[in-house]
């Protein structure tokens, strides 16, 4: 990421021969390019977007984002997809909530939400790995699954109680004071988040398991006969990411303080978005967390211009996440060509 | 089916996979009718000459489901996939309902209101099916994109409402009746026929064939890939708008978030069901046809059981995964070896033989 980051600013004569070298590079460092351009555009059109209660609300409002795009990051390096999350969070968070209205203790019960979304990922893992499922088939059957089991549990939103104690997970604790509302605030999901994508690169760039990952991407049968643990891994990837969209289930659930069967519909295309945007090819092999968290990001601030505009029609944001999707899953493609050459 | 007392004709029959929806059809029904004995009973309505039963209610809700697994069994059979059919089915019944809400109530509205939706249809067809064939982009990310965008598309259309229309003509498509059969499903049985005949009389399935089994081995062989997998995400789309239009004409109204909601999953399961591989290079419409008619038959005992509408999906994602299960080597050898372990003696000269 550093190294993405760095490249723009470099107008030494190797530019262009350094630029194909890092040419995986490239899809990153357009969304960074977009982001800081969204930035810059938001404040000159609207104003009141570089002021720290507006960075704040995007961090709160998008840590489940975050923590999604982060599980889609290893699974997707891998090659696979995993279309489940959403319906997963839908399941955890309906299940977790009438638990703790049970009376169960609610950190046990934050415990099991996680343990409930692994086992979900699990499940899909078996059948990709032992039965020879493809990937979006075993996740979409899991989707199906994790949505209609939270339908039968409830139809009707449920409400955590007021005074439980994991709602302290979404207390904003003031960072910087500033004027009037405008308050550098942080929550601890929040600071979940960031814990998330910080283990998340540990592992990918600085363990056996992460290079593992990269290498199943870059060629599944080489991997196999390099002796790394091929199995084992592909099996990893699908719970770490049914693991998060677990976590994601309790920062979202205790955001709120309901969970409803329809929570997080459409929410692993928004994740599957946000890393594609942030430079992870769909093809495995090629691809950085740092980078998902610019996608998620992009995809907030996406958000957050379109209701500040107003201009534009609600309905319409679903056609612009799908454009940006598109662009960027051509820009891809125009990269995996050029490096063809 | 027994009655024909040769065992030859009937062991083949059951090597095709679609006998086991036959059979899971017939046990939905056995099921509902042990709920209620008169389950199955059909009556006449002398009023407008139509049955009047459960049997052809699943019939009719079989229609769109039949149409966008057909035309979903094609793009498989490539070795693709099309999770836009919802969502062109949504955009399909927007633009007809929004036309017809300002039409005159006259056959000529209902007939511009049918080519507009397939129109749109077409377009976004070959859209997705130059994303695939052109550019080159896998077909489950472009058809993803379509997936996102389409019910976006369908909310512009109608301004983010639930538009609804009167028309008769079009109503009648979904509410008629010809022969004491809803014409909806007469439609949909002429167009899978057509169909059928279409690619299993012509050389048009054995090239969409050989394209999923080896897009090298199939180009060498001088098929035309690139044409034939824009045609076949075109006919995929026209399909689902044309189970759009069945879907909306039956209330006369749009719902752009529910219309066509999650049925892509209908459509692949359908698919399978039929005994189509997802690998892609082989297809059986008529295995896709009865696969629908299997949804069909599961989601109206789902509601008859009484259990929640919403909780159809969980249902489906388990016969989904046990077909998966079953298409899978592991549980097929599985099965094989404990087949051949009764036969110990020649146990060994079979595996020397494998």
């Amino acid at each position: 990421m550093s190294v993405a980051t760095q490249t723009p600013d470099q107008v030494k004569p190797p530019l262009a021969e350094r630029l194909r070298l890092r040419l995986d590079f490239l899809p990153t460092v357009a969304a960074v390019v977009i982001f800081v351009g969204m930035i810059i555009y938001g404040e000159a059109a609207y104003g009141r977007v570089v002021q720290m209660n507006t960075i704040s609300n995007l961090f709160i409002n998008n840590s489940h984002l975050i923590i999604l795009a982060v599980g889609l990051t290893f699974v997707i390096l891998t090659g696979g997809i995993d279309l489940s999350v959403g319906a997963v969070i839908a399941f955890t968070s309906v299940s977790g909530v009438m638990l703790i209205n049970a009376g169960w203790n609610a950190w046990l019960v934050v415990a099991v939400m996680i343990a409930t979304g692994g086992l979900f990922g699990l499940f899909s893992g078996v059948l990709i790995q032992y039965f020879n499922v493809q990937p979006f088939i075993a996740t979409l059957s899991m989707m199906f699954l994790a949505r209609g089991l939270a339908s039968m549990l409830s139809t009707v939103p449920e409400r955590l109680p007021e005074d439980s104690s994991i709602l302290v997970l979404a207390t904003q604790i003031k960072l910087i004071d500033g004027p009037k509302v405008n308050d550098l605030v942080i929550t601890p999901g929040v600071i979940i988040a960031i814990l998330v994508v910080a283990v998340g690169w540990f592992i990918l760039h600085r363990t056996r398991t992460g290079r593992t990952v990269y290498a199943i991407g870059g060629s599944e049968p080489s991997a196999a006969l390099m002796g790394l643990p091929v199995h084992a891994t592909k099996m990893w990837v699908y719970v770490i990411s049914g693991l998060l969209a677990g976590l994601a289930a309790v920062v979202y659930t205790t955001r709120l303080g309901i969970a409803q069967n329809i929570t997080g519909v459409g929410w692993e295309l928004d994740a599957i978005a946000a890393t594609v945007i942030g430079g992870t090819l769909l093809t495995g092999g090629v691809g950085f967390v740092l980078g998902s968290v610019v996608g998620a990001l992009v995809l907030g601030l996406m958000n957050v211009l379109i209701t500040r505009d107003g201009g534009v029609p609600p309905e319409a944001t679903t056609i612009i996440t799908g454009g940006i999707l598109l662009i960027f899953v051509l820009l891809q493609r125009a990269v995996l060509a050029k490096q063809r050459d | 089916m027994s009655g024909t007392g040769n065992g030859g004709v009937i062991a083949n029959l059951f090597r095709r996979q679609y006998v086991w929806g036959i059979v899971a059809i017939v046990i939905l029904l056995i099921v509902n009718s042990v709920k209620d004995p008169r389950y199955l009973a059909l009556s006449f309505n002398p009023n407008n000459g139509a049955l009047v039963g459960n049997v052809i209610d699943i019939l009719r809700a079989a229609a769109p489901i039949m149409m966008i697994a057909i035309g979903m069994c094609l793009v498989i059979a490539t070795s693709g996939i099309d999770l836009s059919v919802g969502s062109v089915m949504v955009v399909a019944g927007a633009v007809s309902m929004q036309f017809l809400s300002t039409a005159p109530n006259t056959p000529g509205a209902a007939f511009t209101a049918l080519a507009l939706a397939l129109g749109v249809s077409l377009l976004l067809g070959l859209f997705n099916g130059f994303m695939v064939s052109v550019v080159g982009l896998q077909p489950f990310i472009s058809t993803l994109v379509m997936m996102m965008a389409g019910r976006g598309i369908a909310k512009v259309i109608t301004g983010g409402q639930n538009t609804a229309a009167t028309n008769d003509t079009f109503r009648w498509i979904a509410n008629g009746y010809v022969f004491g059969l809803p014409v909806v499903f007469l439609i949909a049985i002429a167009i899978v026929i057509l169909l059928g005949l279409l690619v299993r009389r012509s050389a048009l399935g054995l090239m969409i064939e050989a394209i999923g089994m080896d897009p090298m081995a199939a180009r060498m062989a001088g098929v035309n890939r690139r044409g034939l997998l824009l045609s076949v995400y075109t006919i995929s789309a026209l399909m689902a708008g044309i189970a759009g239009i069945f879907a909306t004409a039956s209330v006369m109204t749009v719902d752009i978030s529910r219309t066509g909601d999650q049925l892509e999953m209908d459509a692949i399961l359908a698919v399978v069901i039929g005994g189509t591989s997802l690998a892609g290079g082989k297809f059986n419409i008529t295995g896709a046809t009865i696969g629908a008619l299997l949804i069909a038959t599961l989601d109206k005992t789902v509601v008859f059981l009484g259990v929640s509408s919403s909780a159809t999906p969980a249902f489906k994602a388990i016969v989904i995964v046990a077909l998966c299960l079953l298409q899978s080597e592991r549980v097929r050898s599985a099965f094989k070896r404990r087949r051949s372990t009764p036969v110990a003696p020649t146990k060994k000269e079979e595996v020397a033989a494998a």
